[in-house]
């Protein structure tokens, strides 16, 4: 499959909250900030008709053995500016883990990934070559800095 | 599923058991006590290591994520709520049989020029 080699570079800091978007427990909300730099020329051939694009990062805590969390995602058109230069980006969703295991995790990794929809045929899920890892700190988060 | 899918369009669905769930994946599942499935995206998973999932939801065209569709009370989302995973589709195959349930004078017009071709095919 072709590659995108996107680059996503990170920071981020952790707060422990009610996790206000459904379960009402106290847990770990993760604020990463994030770049990317992708050019998705490659991806596009004659039946492509869009790109799903998604952010999504992967752990693993006391509580569950794999999390899975979609920080950011974009559709990408044909047609539309296939070369990404993303800066200083927030994620779009909220980074609640189901628990407290973002707490001084050094294991968390941002992958990029995207679906292909194309104009009749199958889905195809890729995943792209290179992530990165983020380290989240021992301490919370005190004051509101996001 | 806007703007991947459209009213119409015919899905492709695979349910393999032993397929995980993961991000990303396009699902289709039934909420409890309501008949119409929903095609949506994959947006969170939490797996424990006895492979019991719980994983959340979200259509690619809505601002917000699917736990206002859900029962009441209910956060999440379980295998046993997945009815197929989208694996490839053709666009437009269905408009017809839309838009005979929609216009039922294109549904009797339809009807009736098959009827028309079955006599005058009879020789």
């Amino acid at each position: 499959m072709k590659g995108a080699w996107p680059h996503v570079c990170y920071s981020r800091t952790r707060k422990n909250v009610e996790d206000f978007t459904g379960p009402r427990e106290r847990s770990d909300l993760g604020f990463i900030t994030f770049d990317i730099t992708a050019d998705l020329q490659t991806i596009f051939d004659w039946n492509v008709k869009q790109l799903f694009l998604y952010l999504s990062a992967e752990y693993s805590t006391k509580n569950n053995a794999l999390n899975q969390v979609v920080l950011w995602d974009k559709i990408i058109l044909r047609g539309d500016n296939p070369k990404l230069l993303l800066k200083d980006m927030k994620s779009k969703y909220y980074f609640f883990d189901d628990g407290n295991g973002l707490k001084g995790n050094r294991n968390v990794t941002l992958t990029l990934s995207w679906n292909v929809v194309p104009n009749a045929g199958i889905l195809p899920l890729v995943t792209g070559s290179g992530h990165v890892s983020v380290p989240f700190p021992d301490a919370y988060e005190t004051t509101k800095s996001y | 599923m806007e703007p991947a899918f459209h009213r119409g369009d015919l899905l492709f669905l695979t349910n393999r058991i032993e397929d995980p769930i993961r991000v990303g994946e396009i699902v289709v599942f039934r909420i409890e006590g309501r008949e119409i499935p929903i095609v949506h995206r994959v947006l969170k998973i939490h797996e424990k290591q006895s492979g019991d999932i719980k994983f959340l939801t979200k259509g690619d065209n809505n601002a917000v994520d699917d736990r206002g569709l859900y029962k009441q009370g209910q956060h999440w989302l379980e295998k046993k709520d997945v009815v197929g995973r989208a694996r490839g589709f053709v666009p437009y195959i269905g408009i017809v049989t839309i838009l005979m349930n929609d216009y039922p004078k294109f549904k009797y017009a339809v009807l009736f020029l098959l009827g028309l071709f079955v006599l005058v095919h009879r020789e």
